[in-house]
């Protein structure tokens, strides 16, 4: 059970100036290392005391980590690059609107300025019996406070729950999934670049962890192809808060539309399951067909198929058939 | 090294959680451990008292008789028998992968597979306790005082004691029946556990709730699920090294095809403590049949 006060607790900090310096230390120190990026998720753990750390490893003074790069036919973004230059970036406004607009969509000016692009896509969850420093299954325990008939379970998931109910908090998750985007992970060994869709990963293969990073590994940088910039987007974000709140549900979705019927399509919803979930039966039906209400009803109606909603949620079912909806009629970003 | 895992639940108190997971090393030590005496003692025996002494044939004289009596081939287990062996073994090996590849690092989806080797675990051995009890008769278990005594007999000559009298076992050997009921032990500890566990997943039938059981009671239960699966990877060492040592290959083919050759059986067998029977007979040359034909 976490102790809420302002005193964390003592830990060795490091502040490595380049990657490989980083990457020796996560190598070094493995499981008792935290690898901090602007520290908007890391410093609420340790303040709780629910996580405890002997060593963090800082990465605010690489530079190589920043900044926002033309590759080739897309970009590349540094994971310490923040939120805010993510969202005012004149190469990501003109041709990956999608991914400006859900920046901009995360919390609060003062935490886009600090918040990383890298650390946004690789925060815990924001279940509050996890967060609360409750021995629940993702913890290491044997129980799922949030499922149980007496849990409160109102920002829950409605798919893909294997035992741990927690659902993905990242307003900028679902637009780089949506985007095609790939994942550079560095370690010891080398690197590897990952789909974005694959860097997050389900409680049904590892209930501890919410991405595919292990210790020793640093997410370097986030690359986006060009294949959909200047797509038709839409995201669109719901919360209890207009500011300073993780989404309820989210949406962010990439089609390609000529002469009114959609080409291709992807679609990601935030908020309702342990990881983005991507809609790929609804992207699958949306091919070929024309850009209208019905088309859009249907998809809305397709997306919430197989929900499963616990007690407190099942408005996220309505409220995830109608965002799917106006993602698929309406021209929001 | 730990034995057990302790959490602090919402209301502060120290809880248990389960079984230490430093004890699924211990396990498989024990059951190394086990394999290299055993075949050490195996080879200083061979080495010490002769290959007739740990291999042991009957003359020919002692065969004749009754081999003339017998079938060639002696039913040893029934379809009934096999089909549940492999079964269970097959979900056995089941249950620990998914339970402990993932404690190891392999991570994938494990949970619907374990629960549903788990069910078929436990339909099975429903299938093999009435089985057992109804058709093949529970005394081919029992451990009797013949037993222990001709296990005496055989340690006694194994550390170089002249032993007149011969004892043979009955179907089952005193090892055999032992570890069955060790094997019976751990399982129905884990599968009784795994049971109540199903209170904490979701099914047609019900929602999972996992406060029917107190923190301290599910605490409890776990460490059963936990040692009772522990136990089960020495005990699966132990089986898989004996089943394929060149000796015990004539038990272990019987595994497969459901019968000894007649030799065998008076070798190792008393033919007063497992008569083959009339009925023994005639199941004997249906099994041998239906092999022809198929």
């Amino acid at each position: 059970m976490a102790i809420i006060q302002d005193m964390m607790p003592a830990f060795e900090l490091f502040q490595p100036a380049s990657v490989n310096d980083a990457l020796a230390l996560v190598n070094r120190y493995g499981k008792d290392a935290w690898v901090m990026g602007g520290g908007m998720d890391s410093l609420d753990w340790f303040k709780d005391r629910a996580k405890k750390p002997k060593v963090v490893v800082d990465l605010g003074q690489i530079k190589e980590l920043r900044g926002v790069r033309q590759q080739g036919d897309g970009v590349e973004i540094g994971a310490m690059t923040t939120l805010t230059q993510v969202a005012t970036n004149s190469l990501i406004q003109s041709r990956y609107g999608l991914l400006a607009q859900a920046a901009r969509k995360v919390a609060t000016p003062q935490i886009r300025n600090q918040g990383t692009i890298g650390g946004n896509v690789s925060q815990d969850t924001r279940c509050w019996y996890y967060r609360a420093g409750m021995q629940c299954y993702r913890a290491g325990g044997n129980i799922c406070y949030a499922d149980t008939p007496t849990a409160m379970n109102r920002e829950h998931c409605l798919f893909e729950a294997d035992r741990c109910v927690a659902v993905s908090p990242s307003d900028t998750a679902p637009a780089l999934i949506a985007l095609d985007a790939k994942f550079v992970v560095r370690n010891s060994k080398g690197e590897r670049v990952i789909d974005a869709e694959d860097y997050f990963i389900g409680p049904k293969v590892d209930i501890t962890r919410m991405t595919v990073l292990k210790p020793g590994d640093l997410l370097t940088a986030i690359r986006i192809p060009g294949t959909w910039a200047g797509a038709r987007f839409y995201f669109e974000k719901l919360s209890d808060r207009e500011a300073w709140d993780f989404a309820l549900v989210n949406v962010a979705s990439a089609m390609i539309v000529e002469g009114g019927t959609i080409k291709q399509a992807r679609i990601v919803v935030g908020g309702v399951a342990n990881r983005p979930f991507r809609l790929k039966p609804v992207e699958d039906s949306l091919r070929g067909e024309r850009v209208s209400e019905e088309t859009a009803e249907l998809a809305g109606q397709t997306a919430i198929w197989g929900a499963k909603p616990l007690n407190h949620n099942h408005y996220k079912v309505s409220l995830m058939k109608n965002l799917v909806k106006r993602s698929v009629r309406g021209v929001k970003v | 090294m730990e034995w057990f895992r302790w959490e602090r639940n919402p209301w502060g108190q120290e809880i248990l959680i389960g079984l230490s997971w430093d004890l699924i090393w211990v396990a498989v030590a024990a059951g190394a451990l086990l394999i290299v005496a055993h075949a050490l003692l195996y080879y200083w025996r061979w080495r010490v008292a002769g290959a007739a002494t740990i291999s042991r044939t009957l003359p020919c004289s002692e065969l004749v008789e009754p081999i003339n009596q017998l079938p060639e081939k002696i039913l040893r287990h029934s379809v009934a028998s096999r089909l549940f062996h492999w079964v269970m073994a097959a979900s056995v090996l089941t249950l620990l992968f998914t339970a402990f590849l993932p404690i190891w690092g392999v991570k994938f989806s494990w949970v619907t597979a374990h629960w549903i080797a788990g069910l078929v675990l436990t339909a099975a051995i429903i299938f093999h306790i009435i089985h057992a009890s109804f058709w093949k008769g529970l005394s081919f278990m029992w451990i009797s005082r013949q037993d222990l005594y001709g296990r005496w007999m055989t340690v006694k000559e194994t550390f170089g004691s002249a032993v007149e009298i011969e004892n043979k076992p009955g179907k089952n050997p005193l090892e055999n029946k032992l570890f069955h009921h060790v094997v019976a032990i751990a399982t129905l500890a884990a599968i009784i556990t795994g049971l109540v566990m199903m209170a904490k997943i979701d099914t047609p039938w019900w929602n999972r709730n996992p406060y029917v059981l107190s923190d301290d009671t599910w605490g409890i239960i776990y460490i059963i699920h936990g040692a009772g699966s522990v136990a089960l990877i020495t005990l699966i060492m132990a089986h898989l090294y004996f089943a394929v040592r060149p000796e015990k290959r004539w038990i272990t083919l019987s595994m497969l095809r459901g019968w000894i050759p007649r030799e065998r059986y008076l070798e190792h067998h008393d033919p007063q403590r497992w008569p083959v029977g009339e009925a023994a007979r005639r199941d004997a040359a249906a099994s041998v049949a239906s092999e022809t034909e198929g």
